[in-house]
């Protein structure tokens, strides 16, 4: 248990930390963030006793930090440092050796076996067992930390303290690191208190944030509650988004680049875009599209330039799966994968409908191919900017346009009552430009629904009438 | 570590080459001169009186005057200010994390050297002192300065970060040379004793000066061996020092103080001898590494032998004329100090920077 009680402090004359107060737990993985000069460093630096503490009181298991001898206060706890160049030579093992000073009593106290075999674990839980008998100096600054981190662990501190730990280091490094820190939280309690400057970092291993800002205390709470865009905002000043995790449940921070901001606003998706080949049905964007889509490729959310459907009839092999169809459609067509939302169908020559329409604050182009059996490929496009939310209301209006202009078709024809089952090969695409403002409030979205239901509609009764 | 992994390791070889060679240069040294003695004869001459034996019937008296009154005390006094500036650099460097630190950066030898030159100038002899007023103000001047460059970085920052107390030393050192500077534009008579003294010698001195260096010696080298573990972790920075658990603020003055007293005492019994200081801890860890518990013992091994060995050929080069030692420690060593540092560089693949 650390207790850091009212603290202030710094340097002579010049306070930086003011009045920070919290605890950090046995077997806590405890983040510090915050910008530049908001006084990481410096609260580290007053925690593991190397900048005295001005008012306040820092309690390391119950006892003030400054009733320790240096070498109880260095069993007790370990620092690394941010990374600082290295006058000699010392040799690996010789480094991580010296960790073990603050166990070692009196003047001639040698290497004993428990010191040995302590080395030799660390060693290979750190991964530089490999370079050990290397010096210092052949190692490149990841593999020093990762040198510095093994000194840091060989203290066999209940406490470990760590400024940026991952700077100097690629990714897999640091995420071997941060993985290593986090499983010494889960089973050898070890309590980690660390300073990170990538924010999505400490949300994916922290199990509480403080946030600094000018020294005090601006947030102490859980990642979900401190990562968030007003506060991130304000303390940082810069715009930010936060997004989910695709895998786990922590919040991650995406940077807004100011280019993005000012991007020009005249771009409108329509028919000019749009090319009906016999082998393809192309819309090629001049920017990319925000999407939210199903098909072969470039399904669910993302961002893309080109929307292809392609012909099932005309592909050689056709009995490759779809996937690699697809793929080797777009290729032969210099169509980049990973930019392409793929649909793929059996095309009729007429079977292609399309219309603009446009709206006080957003414009819409709605693409509606029906294959085979009366299945659907709608492409809604959108020249505004869309909420997620609203990308799923015109999924939901698209989808009720779809059912309500083939009932009314099966009324009209009086064809065989097959409308259930075509859902299966119905594809959608929702893309928008994500220039503008936001269609925000609610006149505005129930427009664009309306808009939707009303084009997709039309355009599905078009099509069919076509086909028959 | 067990000792068979001792005998297995680097450090035998290397405690046994230094060991070695300076066994060989002392014999050397008292061997060769104007009167060569034989080498034969050398170890009965030293070994019975501290045996309490006689071996020496059938031996040349006039040996047994040359090796007692004249080249044994030469020599010892020689290793024992090799050995002190080349340890006292050695944990120069360690602390100040700069290899081309030297004993003389924190303006000691200055601050001695002010003592020495004024005694001389000023013609001082202090009652009870007769011969000894010389070192002995000398070595307080030194102490003064030390004293005084540590307060003064006390007063710059109270952490006493080393930049600061080598700031300091450089302050001092031009201060404290500008005085000497001073004194020798204005003497007169005294003036060929002044830079006689300020080249550096060990001729001359006996036994009497060996008496004034072996306590500062003694005291101050054990100062620093107790502290090597701690330099180790000082040469890390003072920062990962105090993480590590090292008393970083005491440490580096007791380092600080023992280094000093060497440097202070050296100069006071032998004047100014410059770059063994320097070059000597640098060449240790070229050959053996950086760590202190064995680069400070080593040290003073090759420190004693090499300036042993300088003395030597500065006695005889020219003989029967002295060149001063100081010149015969930068002629030889320099060059074989980049000798070694050329090779080290190819052979070692990382390009080590000391």
């Amino acid at each position: 248990m650390l207790t850091v009680d009212h603290v202030s402090g710094g340097y002579a004359d010049h306070p930086i930390i003011k009045d920070v107060t919290f605890s950090v737990k046995k077997g806590e993985f405890f983040g510090i963030v915050g910008p530049n000069g908001s006084g990481k460093t410096t609260l580290l630096k007053m925690i593991s006793g190397l900048i005295p503490v001005a008012q306040g009181s820092i309690l390391v298991n119950d006892k003030n930090i400054t009733r320790f001898s240096k070498k109880e206060l260095a069993r007790t706890m370990a620092v690394l440092p941010q990374l600082t160049s290295q006058t000699f030579p010392y040799t690996v093992k010789d480094t991580i050796a010296l960790g073990r000073y603050a166990h070692h009593n009196g003047l001639f106290q040698t290497w004993t076996e428990t010191d040995e075999s302590i080395l030799q674990k660390i060693l290979k839980q750190t991964n530089v067992e490999r370079f050990a008998e290397a010096s210092l100096h052949e190692l490149s600054g990841g593999e020093q930390q990762r040198v510095f981190l093994a000194q840091a662990l060989v203290q066999q501190p209940q406490f470990l303290l760590l400024d940026e730990p991952t700077n100097h280091l690629d990714l897999a490094h640091q995420k071997e690191l941060l993985d290593l820190l986090k499983k010494s939280t889960a089973e050898q309690k070890m309590t980690v208190i660390s300073i990170f400057h990538d924010l999505n970092l400490a949300s994916l291993y922290c199990d509480r944030l403080l946030l600094l800002r000018r020294g005090q205390t601006k947030m102490l709470d859980t990642p979900i509650q401190v990562l968030t865009e007003p506060i991130i905002e304000e303390v940082y000043q810069t715009t930010v988004k936060t997004h989910p995790h695709p895998e786990v449940a922590k919040p991650q921070l995406h940077m807004m680049p100011r280019s993005e901001l000012k991007l020009e606003n005249n771009i409108k998706i329509d028919e000019s875009y749009l090319v009906v080949k016999k082998e393809h049905i192309l819309l090629k964007s001049p920017i990319p599209l925000r999407t939210l889509s199903t098909g072969i490729c470039g399904s669910g959310v993302g961002w893309h330039s080109y929307f292809v459907i392609c012909d099932i009839n005309k592909a050689e092999n056709c009995n490759d799966p779809a996937h690699d169809i697809m793929q080797r459609h777009l290729i032969t067509h210099n169509f980049h994968p990973k930019a392409t939302v793929g649909m793929m169908t059996a095309i009729k020559r007429d079977h292609v409908a399309f219309q603009f329409w446009r709206e006080n604050q957003f414009s819409l182009f709605i693409v509606v191919i029906a294959g085979a059996e009366n299945a659907i490929n709608t492409w809604i496009f959108v020249n505004g900017k869309l909420k997620e939310t609203a990308f799923i209301q015109a999924v939901m209006s698209a989808m009720e346009a779809k059912v309500e202009a083939l009932k009314d078709m099966n009324i009209a024809t009086s064809k065989t009552n097959k409308t259930a089952d075509t859902a299966s090969t119905d594809n959608i695409l929702i893309a928008a430009t994500q220039q503008g403002k936001f269609l925000s409030n609610a006149s505005s979205t129930s427009v664009l629904v309306t808009a939707i239901r009303g084009g997709v509609y039309t355009l599905i009764k078009k099509v069919i009438r076509n086909t028959q | 570590m067990s000792i068979l992994k001792f005998l297995k390791s680097k450090y035998v070889i290397a405690y046994l080459a230094s060991f070695l060679m300076f066994i060989v240069s002392i014999l050397f040294g008292i061997a060769v001169g104007s009167v060569a003695v034989p080498v034969t004869d050398i170890f009965p001459i030293i070994l019975s009186p501290l045996l309490h034996l006689s071996f020496t019937h059938d031996i040349d008296p006039m040996y047994i005057d040359i090796v007692y009154q004249i080249r044994l005390p030469r020599v010892l006094l020689a290793g024992f200010v090799g050995a002190s500036l080349a340890i006292a650099g050695a944990a120069f460097q360690g602390l100040l994390r700069n290899p081309l630190a030297d004993p003389y950066i924190l303006g000691v030898s200055s601050g001695a050297s002010v003592g020495a030159v004024s005694t001389l100038f000023f013609n001082i002899t202090l009652p009870l002192l007769g011969l000894y007023t010389l070192p002995i103000l000398s070595i307080s001047a030194a102490f003064i300065t030390i004293m005084l460059v540590l307060f003064f970085a006390r007063q710059v920052e109270s952490t006493m970060r080393v930049e600061t107390i080598i700031l300091t030393g450089i302050i001092f050192n031009s201060f404290l040379g500008a005085f000497i500077s001073l004194i020798i534009a204005l003497s007169g008579d005294q003036l060929s004793d002044i830079i006689g003294w300020l080249l550096g010698s060990v001729s001359m001195r006996g036994w009497k000066y060996i008496a004034i260096i072996l306590p500062f010696f003694m005291v101050g080298s054990l100062l620093l061996l107790a502290n090597s573990k701690e330099l180790n972790a000082m040469s890390f920075g003072e920062e990962r020092a105090h993480y590590l658990g090292v008393d970083v603020q005491r440490r580096k003055l007791i380092v600080l103080t023992a280094g000093s007293t060497l440097t202070g005492a050296a100069v006071a019994v032998s004047g100014a001898i410059g770059f063994v200081g320097l070059v000597i801890p640098h060449l240790t860890r070229l050959l053996w590494g950086p760590d202190h518990t064995h680069l400070l013992p080593l040290s003073i091994l090759t420190g004693s032998s090499f300036l042993i060995l300088a003395d030597l050929v500065s006695r005889t080069i020219i003989s029967p004329q002295l060149l001063p030692i100081g010149v015969i420690t930068a002629l030889i060593g320099a060059p074989v100090f980049a000798l070694i540092l050329m090779r080290k560089r190819k052979t070692s693949k990382g390009g080590a920077s000391c």
